[in-house]
């Protein structure tokens, strides 16, 4: 099995998600509060991944842009749920050494007096191992 | 009736109004909320991956300890709401996770979902009820026009959360009926703040808080109420046009024991 297959099917095995229901309605995209900052939009991931090219996905800044706030999931009339199958491609990247997307080094400039530890722990969850 | 509680990370720290002004107006409502005893952090994110077990350990520590005393589990914030009833469900429905997640636990008896997880707005709905608690408001926020903020984390995926209708809902609005004020409904009141990735990227949190500002003031609103610490804190990183509170503080300040939280 290529090294493409085997992630794509990893993506598959962590998100629970089978592309092959997408019927590319689009309304995941449509519904999407960070469509315009994503450079694979959320309906665009699921044939990615359909497709195996996964070493685009892997590097696409969608992966960061998700906002995990399940507008897709919810709306989706074939439950593919394009933001798990986002979740799964971020997981398989940070879950490679030294692929955190953010690094506690980071912190302390980012920080500011009202900022609520609730936005510290997301982050670190979603963003790092 | 007494209920064990979830206060969570933030609650104890940069959010402790909205625990204290929960607390007193559940005093005032006739309920107890008992604190559970060592919790831990939800993690503030669902985590999705299937095969993530570890990082749900904690929302079944405290799922657990309300089993045992024979309580429904109460939380607050949006978060933690959000993470540990997924987690509920988790385990009482998805197999192989309740298996690994025992297998780590060892507790005396597997935990298998039993606990009913409560939202604070969801007791004053649907066990003290809005019509009740309508009648203990002493100090009625006659004429404050007031837009409910819903977010994400409450409502949505509604197969699980089933805290609302997803698109159009209306327990917040009730609720601000039942305090004696009028809601405002506004088109972006289920829309994201931006969540956690004001962290890095403070501007895009910034334009989608300014949207919803926007069409809340639009829509005649003079202020913002809200569930979730982190959703306060991105709209008032915004325009900061309306106030932002939680529904808890308009919560005590009706039922009048405003001032005795802020005094203690």
């Amino acid at each position: 099995m290529s090294s493409e297959k085997k992630q794509a099917e990893l993506i598959k095995e962590i998100s629970g998600v089978n592309p092959l229901k997408c019927m590319k309605c689009g309304k995941c995209s449509a519904s999407c509060p960070s469509y315009n900052e994503m450079d694979i939009k959320p309906h665009q991931f699921v044939s990615y991944v359909v497709n195996e090219d996964i070493e685009s996905l892997v590097n696409s800044k969608s992966l960061w842009k998700c906002l995990s706030c399940f507008a897709c999931v919810e709306r989706c009339p074939r439950d593919v749920k394009p933001g798990k199958l986002i979740d799964a491609a971020r997981q398989v990247v940070v879950r490679q050494k030294d692929q955190d997307y953010l690094s506690p080094n980071e912190i302390p400039e980012l920080l500011d007096p009202e900022l609520p530890q609730q936005l510290l722990v997301s982050a670190f969850r979603r963003y790092r191992r | 009736m007494k209920y064990s509680y979830y206060p969570g990370c933030t609650l104890r720290t940069k959010a402790k109004d909205l625990d204290a002004y929960a607390r007193a107006s559940a005093k005032a409502l006739g309920f107890e909320l008992e604190e559970i005893e060592d919790w831990q952090c939800c993690g503030g994110v669902y985590p999705l991956g299937t095969d993530e077990i570890a990082t749900k350990l904690s929302s079944v520590r405290a799922l657990n300890e309300a089993k045992v005393k024979g309580q429904s589990l109460v939380t607050l914030c949006s978060a933690c709401h959000h993470v540990i009833k997924r987690v509920n469900d988790d385990m009482k429905n998805v197999e192989d996770i309740r298996t690994r997640a025992n297998n780590y636990m060892e507790l005396e008896e597997p935990y298998a979902g039993e606990t009913e997880v409560l939202h604070f707005l969801e007791v004053l709905r649907d066990k003290v009820g809005f019509d009740e608690l309508k009648k203990k408001v002493t100090n009625p926020l006659t004429g404050k026009k007031i837009g409910a903020y819903y977010g994400c984390l409450l409502l949505r995926p509604s197969s699980l959360l089933a805290f609302d209708d997803p698109e159009n809902p209306k327990i917040i609005e009730d609720f601000i009926r039942a305090i004696g004020a009028e809601p405002v409904v506004y088109p972006y009141r289920n829309e994201c703040c931006g969540g956690y990735i004001s962290l890095k990227e403070k501007d895009m949190s910034k334009t989608m808080c300014e949207k919803i500002m926007d069409s809340a003031e639009g829509f005649g609103a003079e202020m913002l109420i809200t569930a979730c610490p982190l959703c306060l804190y991105n709209l008032n990183k915004s325009s900061g046009k309306l106030p932002v509170v939680y529904f808890t503080e308009l919560l005590a300040e009706a039922l009048g024991v405003k001032e005795e939280v802020q005094k203690s």
